[in-house]
């Protein structure tokens, strides 16, 4: 990481970047989701949040709300990860659309957890897609991980990536509508390296 | 009725008897709880990292294990809880997912636990238990009248250590 780089000084530019970013990875991964699932998919314009991390679980909804999480690492030109994060009830009912099955009940199972891997993979990978595209940089995802748990555990995650930086975590929140609203929620996490080469590759400098 | 105080992440607060204080889904993070039995006063500190010396920006000396528990500390003294009596027990500090791709996330659950527990040996702070590790979030509450933990988890059994 580089200490270099004060982070706060650059706060306002990174989050401003990350927004524009978030908004056309959000496009990307609309039409991904639609291609999948064969049907209409429409998204509502992005809302992009600055949260201090007390608050964060509730305006998503709720500390214990269970929820799937998609956690990926992200390599080649840039370094850090990526994570989706949708309502547990939203997950199984894409799960089922893909599979064409009536929504079950209780724990995920085995195949219900790979294509949920499956639609995080591709939903991520529009994302990063589009950052790629943007800023001429080779952006390598991994093999996605997913846990389904309690909203502000799974949160913990990137809430540490970004608390070793500030105090505050980046949201990106997706609301996919089809027949019923689908609430996702995009969290990017470049560490502050990569942050200034994404940027120097848009032409700021910092 | 007792109240029940909430702890974000992050952050800490105390209470007193009857009351009891909680924090929603921990998961990699550590919630370290601490009580004056005679007292009866308790407090829980719902720290994200290990260590603030490793870390540039450390101004929010609620984010870590080491400057949480002795802020804890201080305002369980202040509210007249007695250094000598204090006794502490910790849940917390999964790995929620299986690959943790950066250094600074490696283990970083573990190493919440272990942080936790040098500063309270540091200072002298028994721990009385402990529930950690894992691949779990867990909600739990303290009560400081009984030091009973209370820890709640997707799809297991309440338990209490």
């Amino acid at each position: 990481m580089a200490e270099n780089i004060s982070f706060q000084k650059v706060t306002t530019e990174y989050y401003d970047v990350l927004k524009e970013l978030g908004n056309i990875g959000a496009g990307n991964a609309t039409t991904a989701l639609a291609q999948m699932l064969q049907a209409k998919v429409d998204m509502k314009v992005p809302q992009v949040r600055l949260l201090d991390f007390k608050d964060v679980g509730e305006v998503m909804g709720g500390e214990e709300q269970m929820v799937v999480g998609i956690y990926l690492a992200v390599e080649g030109d840039i370094t850090g990860s990526i994570m989706f994060v949708l309502e547990q009830h939203a997950g199984r009912d894409l799960v089922s659309r893909l599979m064409g099955m009536p929504p079950a009940e209780g724990e995920f199972n085995e195949m219900e957890i790979s294509a949920m891997k499956e639609i995080g993979n591709i939903i991520t990978g529009a994302y990063l897609n589009s950052i790629a595209m943007m800023t001429n940089l080779k952006i390598l995802p991994s093999v996605p991980d997913l846990s389904v748990d309690m909203l502000n555990a799974i949160l913990s995650v990137p809430a540490i990536e970004f608390g070793i930086m500030g105090d505050q975590i980046l949201l990106i929140q997706t609301v996919f509508t089809d027949d019923v609203d689908l609430n996702g929620y995009f969290i990017l996490m470049p560490d502050l390296e990569s942050y200034s080469k994404m940027l120097g590759a848009l032409g700021i400098s910092i | 009725m007792a109240n029940i105080v909430k702890v974000g992440m992050a952050d800490l607060n105390v209470c007193k008897s009857p009351d009891g204080i909680t924090t929603l889904g921990l998961g990699s993070c550590v919630g370290i709880c601490i009580r004056d039995p005679i007292a009866k006063v308790g407090g829980l500190a719902h720290a994200m990292l290990p260590d603030s010396t490793q870390i540039e920006n450390n101004s929010n000396r609620f984010k870590f294990a080491d400057t949480g528990i002795e802020d804890l500390v201080k305002k369980l003294v202040a509210m007249g809880g007695s250094r000598a009596r204090f006794e502490a027990k910790i849940a917390g500090g999964a790995q929620m997912f299986a690959f943790q791709n950066k250094s600074d996330m490696v283990r970083v659950g573990e190493r919440n636990v272990e942080a936790s527990k040098k500063k309270l040996r540091e200072l002298g702070i028994p721990l009385k238990a402990q529930d950690t590790g894992l691949n779990y979030g867990r909600t739990i509450i303290f009560y400081p009248e009984t030091g009973d933990l209370i820890i709640r988890s997707a799809g297991k059994p309440e338990k209490k250590i």
